[in-house]
């Protein structure tokens, strides 16, 4: 103790027990929230989920889909969405809209994970809806097929998303984003719910065993490196001619140059 | 106005500048240097290209910045051989540029039209000879000789019909009659209104009796697109109504512009769009073309439900599905 | 004399005995080539075509070009147990299943991507050069039939693995076929052996992609060679070169030297673009089946110009006693394309006949000193960038954040628009640039420094052109524009009548130049100074 107090003046003192308090607070805290996050929702739980959740709606989303989720002019009514639409649209930070351009885009969500779970509880108590999908639903590692997945894909979704799932124009500014990076979740919740411009693509219509199976595929495609090389955004001949111009015919054209120049 | 401009002297070529490697012995050891040592990078290129071949396993990826993870095996396969080419090149154009000689040689032009006398020697020649095979005097030959080659050169084509059958009234039909029931693509799975949610579309294609096989020729004339929507939010005339069930719609996928897979339905403003030209079809309005080059909506298929509560196709399509053609009947 | 030099003598007296080659050899071993680095444009095309026949040979050993239906059990994971065509199970198997497979693929397809730029970069120089004149119009000719049989060779053989994007492609083609008035059905099912897809197509594609279009290529290629070697290649004008030489460098041992070597340069270039940049990645494709399709499908770049020029196309269709002709297919697919390329081999003609010219060139233009062809080029170019601007305009609707529909309004309009637009700058610029030389012969080159005269006056030094610069920037030919006769000196009107005018206005245009500095103007400064 007496070789520490021998620095009491010195002049990184101050700072370095500012940092040290800091510390302590912050782990502090991060500990103690760690504990109050309980895991399990009782029915009480359930109940106040849908309060906690209509609260968030009325502070967050209430201004443009109206007071009680019936909608207005410029966003659609909410009721009988489904848990799953909310989850996949708050999640995925699509909502609440910042703009409003053509489409909502995917960006840092706004809520937290209890918040969305939350929000998803209220709107489900309107109306019957598609429900949110449990992650034992979501085994597609174990029950999807990559090669049926695939063949799923290209029927289904690469007319928009594109033969690798890199996305794709639609008209008027529209576009269906890149569903590389999405969490699976996200990714069954958008077929079964349709969100915007996306259709729905009903249980009967595409099963859940076959939705696991695209989500398996989509995994492997994001996993798969460039097995050629460099993949050139894998959106297909565009970027192969540019390259070949640019850099085919440069390098080309620059060993031309060197080729006839006078040496020294 | 020419006769003004007098074009400034011809200084004829530039002095010849010397290189180092001309003048400088050891510049030139040097440049003889660099020429073996792009030769013997080629050589290293060839080694890099034999191990990888049969020293790197091609199941290791390695990560490279630009490229991401990438396969060590095709990737040093390919750069080795790019080596190895490469700087043969390369040593030969160094070699060329700085040890050959550099001189500029000048070489005549001569006419590229021949000589007079060489001319009117071969005008000669060929009337002379011509004459010799009298095809001029001899009409009788020309005239039949002209009727043998043009027919023997016919001869090929005939041989040609068999290349494909005649088309016939092929291109007006598909497999879709009165009661074909819609089944899912891929599965097979027939299917029932309540299956299809209000915004949902389904691929279909018409159910195969047992044993029949679906090729491809099938699905490219067969494949439908089935999209439900609200009836309410239906443009049509009693007719075209008629032929959807509870707001669903069948419409031939197969695009009427040049054949591609119409697919791309937007749920909001209930337009599909080929991705192949961009044609835009506006689904409330029996598939009008709203956008794009295509000249004629997509063909309706006429539904309702069978005993079963199953979709089936009421009648066969009215009209020839997939892309024009000159016997086609458009209104 | 060495041993190596007597073995030499007896294998040279060996092959003269026998072929009487020494003559032959001894003049073409000395033969002088002009040194440019636009003229290695074509090089690069004829090693790209040596590289193709090489790597192309390399896959047909594998290659299935069967359309019949197989299961795959190759190492592909994400496909294994899906049907598909023996042709695109052949190409995942030398993709995956061969070593240095996908490397000579890649290899076979950057090389064919590189063919094309290179002969359309090439055209470009022959082009704005004026290369293309008398004696050389049969070349240009031959050249022009080379661009068209290189977008069928690479079309067809990107088809050849039946994959969903290729696939889509020969869709459309059979679209354009079956959209022929009259013929058009009966053409299409003789194509394809019966209706779309069939099981014929690869294999018969396979032989006109192997056999058919490479021996065409060979002769004519050949023969554009051999036409390059009798009439000896141009060259750029400059001191010491006229119309009557060629200045440049001997054969043997030089040109083997570069022109072997870069053989060699342009193989490992091509090379590396194959062993590190993906291209063609058909197992993400997926085989074909015409029930599906990919957003962003698009053909290989060469084509690309007929994809955006078929996207622009108004929804034109006439329906009359019931048969159906498809001018939105017609139109932007044979017709405009006919036209253009049509245009483009005649041009040699058209241009001799605008101004009346009938001599032999052997030396280049600077392309500012033929300003109305120049700018013809860029109008042309414009008019091409523009319709394959609109062949990717999903890709660029996604990557810039437009809408598909501004882009295509767009085109529909630039196309228009733009390529007269493109026309009267490049043309002003050309002869902008004439006046900056003109001014340069006149008055030197500046540079930039100022000096005070006695007096008070700020002059900047102007430093004289060397004989060498002066001479090329006054060198080139300015004949006048054709006169029209109307009448001959005894009344008789001109039987070519409308024709010969309009021939004479556009020499007028075509002949439109800046006057290089006179005689007079020279001694005028000259006594100046």
């Amino acid at each position: 103790m007496r070789y520490l107090s021998r620095f009491r003046r010195h002049r990184f003192a101050g700072p370095l027990l500012l940092l040290a308090g800091l510390l302590f607070v912050g782990f502090g805290y991060t500990v103690a929230q760690a504990a109050s996050q309980t895991v399990t929702t009782t029915n009480s739980d359930k109940a106040t989920l849908i309060a906690e959740g209509k609260e968030i709606f009325a502070r967050g989303c209430s201004s443009c889909h109206g007071l009680n989720a019936e909608g207005a002019g410029i966003a659609p009514s909410l009721i009988g969405v489904g848990a799953a639409s909310v989850d996949f649209q708050v999640a995925t930070g699509r909502m609440p809209m910042a703009d409003m351009s053509q489409q909502a885009m995917r960006k840092e969500p706004v809520y937290d994970e209890e918040e969305t779970a939350a929000l998803a509880a209220y709107v489900a108590s309107l109306a019957p809806g598609p429900a949110a999908i449990t992650n034992e639903e979501l085994a597609w590692e174990r029950s999807g097929d990559t090669a049926e997945g695939g063949e799923l894909f290209r029927n289904n979704c690469a007319m928009c998303h594109n033969f690798a799932g890199q996305g794709g124009a639609l008209t008027q500014g529209k576009y269906a984003p890149t569903v590389m990076g999405v969490e699976p979740k996200h990714i069954y919740e958008a077929m079964l719910t349709g969100p915007q411009a996306m259709p729905v693509f009903s249980d009967n219509v595409i099963t859940p065993e076959e939705k696991l199976s695209i989500i398996k595929w989509i995994k492997h495609a994001e996993s798969e490196p460039a097995l050629g090389g460099a993949a050139l955004g894998r959106v297909g001949p565009v970027t192969e001619g540019l390259l070949a111009w640019t850099l085919g015919l440069g390098l080309l054209i620059g060993v031309a140059v060197w080729l006839t120049t006078k040496a020294r | 106005m020419s006769q003004e401009l007098a074009p400034l002297s011809d200084p004829g070529l530039p002095e010849h500048v010397h290189r180092k490697a001309d003048v400088d012995l050891r510049a030139a050891k040097k440049a003889e240097r660099q020429v073996g040592i792009l030769f013997l990078f080629s050589v290293l290129g060839t080694l890099l290209f034999i191990y990888s071949y049969v020293g790197i396993d091609e199941s290791i990826f390695i990560f490279l910045p630009v490229l991401g993870n990438t396969n060590a095996h095709q990737l040093f396969l390919g750069l080795g051989l790019a080596m190895a080419l490469f700087f043969i090149g390369m040593a030969a154009v160094h070699w060329a540029k700085t040890l050959m000689p550099d001189h500029e040689v000048i070489d005549i032009r001569k006419e590229q039209r021949s000589k007079d006398d060489d001319r009117s020697e071969f005008v000669s020649t060929v009337k002379e000879r011509a004459a010799e095979a009298g095809l001029g005097r001899r009409p009788f030959i020309k005239r039949t000789m002209g009727l043998a080659l043009g027919l023997v050169g016919l001869s090929p084509i005939l041989l040609l019909r068999d290349l494909g059958p005649l088309p016939e009234n092929e291109l007006n039909e598909t497999n879709w009659k009165a009661g074909t029931r819609l089944v899912t693509d891929p599965g097979d799975r027939p299917i029932k209104p309540s299956d299809l949610e209000v915004g949902g579309v389904a691929q279909v294609q018409p159910a195969f009796p047992e044993g029949k096989e679906r090729h491809l020729d099938d699905i490219g004339k067969d494949s439908v697109l089935l999209i439900r929507i609200r009836p309410e939010e239906f443009n049509l005339d009693a007719e075209r109504l008629s032929w959807t069930y509870e707001g669903i719609i069948a419409f031939s996928k197969i695009c009427s512009h040049m054949g591609c897979a119409v697919a791309l339905y937007e749920q909001t403003t209930k337009h599909l769009l080929c991705p192949c030209h961009q044609s835009t079809f506006d689904v409330t309005r029996a598939a009008k073309v709203i956008f794009g080059p295509a000249a004629r909506p997509l063909p309706q298929l006429a539904i309702t439900v069978d005993s079963e509560g199953y979709l089936v196709a009421k009648a066969p399509f009215n009209e020839a599905v997939g892309p024009s053609f000159w016997e086609r009947d458009s209104k | 004399m060495s041993a190596r030099e007597r073995v030499a003598g007896q294998v040279a007296n060996y092959v003269d005995e026998r072929t009487g080659s020494a003559k032959w050899l001894k003049k073409t071993l000395t033969k002088v080539f002009p040194d440019h680095w636009s003229f290695m444009l074509g090089e690069v095309v004829l090693y790209s075509f040596i590289i193709l026949l090489l790597s192309g040979t390399f896959l047909t050993f594998w290659f299935d070009p069967s359309m019949r239906e197989v299961e795959y059990e190759g190492s592909y994971e994400p496909l294994s147990g899906l049907k598909m065509s023996a042709a695109y199970a052949s190409t995942l198997h030398i993709s995956f299943d061969v070593r240095g497979g996908l490397l000579m693929r890649q290899i076979h397809h950057w090389a064919a991507l590189i063919f094309m730029a290179a002969m359309v970069a090439h055209l470009m120089r022959v082009f704005f050069t004026g290369a293309f004149r008398k004696p050389r119009e049969f070349n240009w000719i031959i050249g022009v039939g080379l661009l068209t049989l290189g977008i069928v060779e690479g079309f067809l053989g990107y088809s050849l693995p039946d994959d969903l994007l290729s696939g889509t492609g020969i869709r459309i083609a059979e679209a354009i076929i079956q959209a022929l008035p009259v013929v058009g059905s009966y053409l299409a099912y003789f194509v394809f052996g019966g209706a779309f897809p069939g099981e014929v197509f690869i294999q018969r594609i396979y032989t006109v992609h192997i056999l058919l279009l490479p021996g065409i290529f060979l002769a004519l290629i050949t023969v554009h060679l051999m036409l390059v070697w009798y009439q000896k290649h141009t060259q750029y004008p400059g001191p010491g070169r006229t119309e009557k030489n060629v200045v440049g460098y001997p054969l043997m041992p030089v040109y083997m030297a570069k022109a072997g070597g870069f053989f060699f340069i342009v193989f490992g270039i091509t090379a590396f673009l194959g062993a590190v940049a993906s291209i063609n990645p058909i197992w993400l494709y997926g085989p074909y089946t015409p029930g599906q399709i990919s957003a962003g499908s698009q053909p290989d770049w060469y084509m690309g110009w007929l994809d955006g020029l078929v996207r622009m196309a108004p929804p034109l269709e006439t329906h009359a006693f019931g048969h159906t002709i498809s001018w939105n297919i017609l139109i932007p697919g044979l017709i405009i394309p006919g036209i253009v390329f049509t245009g483009m081999a005649l041009y040699p003609f058209i241009e001799s006949w605008m101004t009346g010219d009938k001599r032999e060139h052997h030396l280049l233009d600077r392309p500012r000193n033929a300003p109305n062809r120049t700018a013809l080029g860029a109008m042309s170019i414009t008019f091409m960038l523009v319709a394959l601007i609109n062949g990717g305009n999903d890709l660029i609707a996604t990557h810039f954040a437009l809408s598909i529909n501004q882009i295509m309004w767009g085109t529909r309009i630039g196309i228009i628009v733009l390529p007269p637009l493109a026309f009267i700058i490049t043309k002003r610029i050309c002869l902008s640039l004439q006046r900056a030389d003109r001014d340069l012969v006149l008055h030197g080159r500046e540079t930039g420094r100022l000096v005070m005269l006695p007096h008070g006056e700020f002059i900047e030094v102007h430093e004289p052109l060397t004989p060498e610069k002066a001479y090329l920037l006054t060198q080139h030919e300015q004949p006048a524009a054709l006169e029209p006769v109307a009448a001959d000196a005894n009344g008789v009107r001109n039987p070519k009548g409308a024709r010969a005018k309009l021939q004479a206005r556009m020499s007028r245009a075509h002949q439109e130049q800046i006057a290089k500095p006179t005689s007079k103007e020279m001694l005028e400064i000259e006594d100046h100074h």
